[in-house]
């Protein structure tokens, strides 16, 4: 670790809350349906998509309706995106011909990007063509992102308003969310990564004759469009298969500061927005506050970690000052790898600058404990913020218990009832983790899949699961995922880590809704102070370090001892 | 939820038309108007030919250039559909090892590629990026102290002077942007396309 390192990882961290904070304030306007600096654009545009869609705007949903809307969407968009891949090879845009994708492949993939996981079980630049990857995969880049605002908005309406039979209007939350705050900054972003050197063309390669006289074939595509969507909307989905580690994707250290910035930014400003709808700032920073120490500390490590190089190599004469060079780029170094590795399995992004199959056992179990903790740290756009105020229910909740009050969070009295969904929503994952886990450890044919043998082999298993329940969708990419085993059992985990959650969430926001707000006396536990903050980092610290503590010790923790004591697999 | 079958079809619709279409055609239109180089890959030409991009590495195995570093892309067996083989700087699949920390083939690729070095001549310490492949398997750069490491080498090859070749890397090496961000790298391509102007 040096002063140059952790210098680059404090200024990204600090222009995110920098410009997390007014981007807060234009984000409560737009969900609130408030005038703002697009509405003379934007208003014509918007009601042109209610008007064809039979929607109207001002009339509200209870949570039952919102939800159903929701997964009709939901339901409408898989649909769709899988025939786009089962057909692309008789649709246009298609310059290097690919056959249509197979059938399990497309159905992974489908639940992939609607989920807002975008785990990739092909590699964009030998599977897809041009038309699946702007039509069908950016599409959903922004629709799964704009899906999760308005869900998290949702459960913001429960806490804001008293007793309201309704919590908003899901076909308005997700119109406004695209069009208002993820289509204006994903242009600025694109043309920024243009600007910095990311390609953006619609042929399909290009074929250069090289020093030594070989063909060398380079892939190319509409890259910055959809890189720009995949990093602001915490997708992930990469156009190539080595994802922001392929040049093209991020062509240097700027674009890479810049791609990391653009996946925290929205996260961290909804947290803050928060605040704003509930008319107390103080309650959203606290909540940012908190996802800011979590993502710290797994920085802080990860980058420890690699930093010191393998020693396994150091003691057969390789210098070990730049610290883990293998699977990262030279442009990057250790430290950027290590912030993009936290950073993007903190939100449920999922690209990768570097290939986290091959960090040092603790700058692995960084990234993949960050994902067993629901990637809240800030987590994706809209699902961390919700993500994080369940656990604020538990936390508070739980202070309750200790004084003998019925415990209550901004005002609403928490019941048997919220607490049976909150629960509900938080053992969905170690449910789905550990269980899948534990039928591919054992099925001779799942095992076949691994890159890597002996405990390094069990975090692939278990990296893949968290990956796809908490609906990441980056990989301990050695595991070859593309198998009927995995497209379907990866594709369950993400099916019910997004909506075995979120369902039981969106009951929480009809129950909120429907409560009175009591005032605060002088026995109301503040929500908004250290105190708080410290109870939450505890709650999250007990509920996730014990259920997977198992399952990390003899993943991660054995490999680090393991290799300390020189071993090889 | 019938009721919201409409609204979720025509939803559909129109965002894939707006963020699907719209959306990449517009910055595609501006991008190759106002950055045509970039927009189309930041491709080198050299007498009328295309050698490379500036930013994708490429394979480089004779004694007179510098090399890039280790890369573990692979292709599809011409004789087999169903298996890869080794395809270093294959930029139409990219990808790293995927390798983990206590693998035994990772420890032994490592190895033999030291010795390597060693046969080489190129006897320093050997920099972390000679002999690890890197995440894409496209990496344009090495460290500067692996350039360096070569010159003597590559000098022998070419029958130039040792100290014109190394003063040729030191005019090369790239350094972290306002000083503090990124890494000191050398691009290979273009070190070694400045070289075949040396004479």
């Amino acid at each position: 670790m040096n002063a140059i390192g952790l210098a680059q990882i404090a200024v990204v961290l600090a222009t995110v809350v920098f410009a997390a904070v007014p981007l807060s304030a234009f984000i409560a306007r737009v969900l609130a349906g408030e005038r703002n600096v697009l509405t003379p654009v934007l208003l014509p545009v918007e009601r042109v998509f209610y008007k064809l869609s039979g929607v109207d705007p001002a009339r509200e949903q209870s949570w039952l309706v919102y939800t159903s809307a929701m997964l009709a969407f939901s339901v409408v968009g898989f649909a769709s995106l899988y025939a786009l891949q089962r057909l692309q090879n008789v649709l246009p845009l298609d310059p290097q011909g690919f056959d249509p994708v197979p059938a399990d492949l497309a159905f992974n993939t489908s639940i992939s990007f609607i989920t807002n996981t975008n785990w990739q079980n092909y590699s964009g630049e030998t599977t897809m063509s041009h038309l699946v990857q702007m039509l069908g995969l950016t599409v959903h880049n922004f629709l799964s992102a704009a899906t999760g605002l308005a869900m998290a908005f949702a459960l913001v309406r429960g806490f804001a308003r008293a007793e309201s039979p309704t919590v908003g209007n899901f076909w308005v939350d997700l119109t406004r969310g695209t069009l208002y705050v993820l289509l204006p900054l994903s242009i600025v972003v694109a043309l920024a990564l243009v600007a910095l050197g990311v390609p953006q063309t619609l042929s399909g390669s290009v074929e250069a004759t090289t020093l030594e006289g070989a063909k060398q074939v380079i892939s190319i595509g509409p890259v910055a469009s959809q890189e720009a969507i995949k990093e602001l909307g915490t997708n992930g989905g990469g156009f190539f298969n080595a994802n922001s580690a392929h040049p093209f994707e991020s062509p240097n250290a700027i674009s890479n500061l810049l791609e990391i910035w653009a996946l925290l930014v929205i996260p961290f400003a909804l947290a803050f927005a928060f605040g704003r709808a509930v008319l107390d700032f103080r309650q959203g920073r606290a909540i940012a506050i908190a996802m800011l120490i979590v993502l710290v500390c797994g920085v802080l490590i990860a980058y420890w970690a690699e930093a010191a190089g393998n020693p396994l190599l150091t003691s057969i004469g390789v210098d070990p000052s730049p610290g883990n060079m293998e699977g990262k780029e030279v442009r990057f170094g250790v430290a950027t790898s290590a912030l993009f590795a936290a950073a993007t399995t903190g939100t449920s992004t999922g690209a990768v600058n570097s290939m986290h199959d091959s960090f040092m056992p603790i700058g692995g179990l960084v990234p993949l404990f960050n994902m067993l903790m629901g990637s809240i740290a800030p987590g994706g756009v809209g699902a961390g913020l919700y993500g994080f105020l369940v656990l604020a229910v538990v936390a508070v909740f739980v202070a309750g218990l200790m004084v003998g009050r019925t415990p209550e969070y901004l005002g609403k009295k928490i019941e048997a009832r919220e607490m049976k969904l909150a629960m509900l929503a938080v053992l969905i994952y170690p449910l789905c983790v550990l269980g899948f886990s534990a039928a591919s450890a054992l099925l001779p044919g799942a095992l076949a899949s691994l890159n890597n043998a002996g405990p390094h082999g069990l975090s692939e298993i278990v990296y893949a699961f968290a990956s796809t329940t908490d609906n990441n969708g980056s990989a301990f990419a050695g595991l070859s995922g593309n198998t009927p085993w995995y497209n379907t059992t990866l594709g369950i985990a993400m099916t019910l880590g997004r909506f075995a959650y979120v369902i039981p969430v969106l009951a929480m926001a009809g129950s909120f809704a429907a409560k009175k707000k009591a005032p605060a006396s002088r026995g109301t536990f503040p929500t908004h102070g250290p105190l708080f903050i410290g109870l939450l980092l505890g709650v999250i610290v007990v509920l996730y370090l014990l259920q997977y503590f198992p399952a990390l010790a003899l993943g991660p923790v054995v490999e680090h001892l393991l290799l300390a004591a020189g071993k090889t697999f | 939820m019938l009721t919201q079958i409409r609204p979720a079809i025509v939803m559909i619709v129109l965002f894939t038309l707006l963020t699907g279409l719209a959306y990449p055609l517009a910055i595609t239109g501006i991008a190759q108007l106002a950055f045509h180089d970039a927009a189309n890959g930041s491709l080198i030409e050299r007498k009328g030919v295309i050698v490379g991009s500036r930013l994708i590495g490429q394979s480089f195995v004779a004694d007179n250039y510098f090399h890039g570093r280790p890369s573990a892309t692979s292709a599809p067996d011409p004789n087999d559909a169903s298996k890869t083989i080794d395809a270093p700087y294959n930029a139409a699949n990219s990808g790293g090892s995927n390798l983990g920390p206590t693998s035994q083939k990772l420890v032994e690729r490592v190895n033999a590629a030291i010795e390597a070095e060693f046969a080489a001549g190129r006897i320093d310490v050997v920099a972390a990026d000679a002999v690890t492949t890197s995440a894409s398997g496209l990496d344009p750069h090495i460290s500067p102290q692996y350039a360096l490491a070569q010159a003597a080498a590559v000098a022998a090859a070419r029958k130039l002077p040792e100290s014109r070749v190394r003063a040729l890397v030191e005019s090369r090496i790239e350094q972290r942007a306002a000083g503090f961000i990124g890494e000191p790298r050398v691009n290979v391509l273009e070190l070694n396309l400045a070289l075949d102007e040396l004479h």
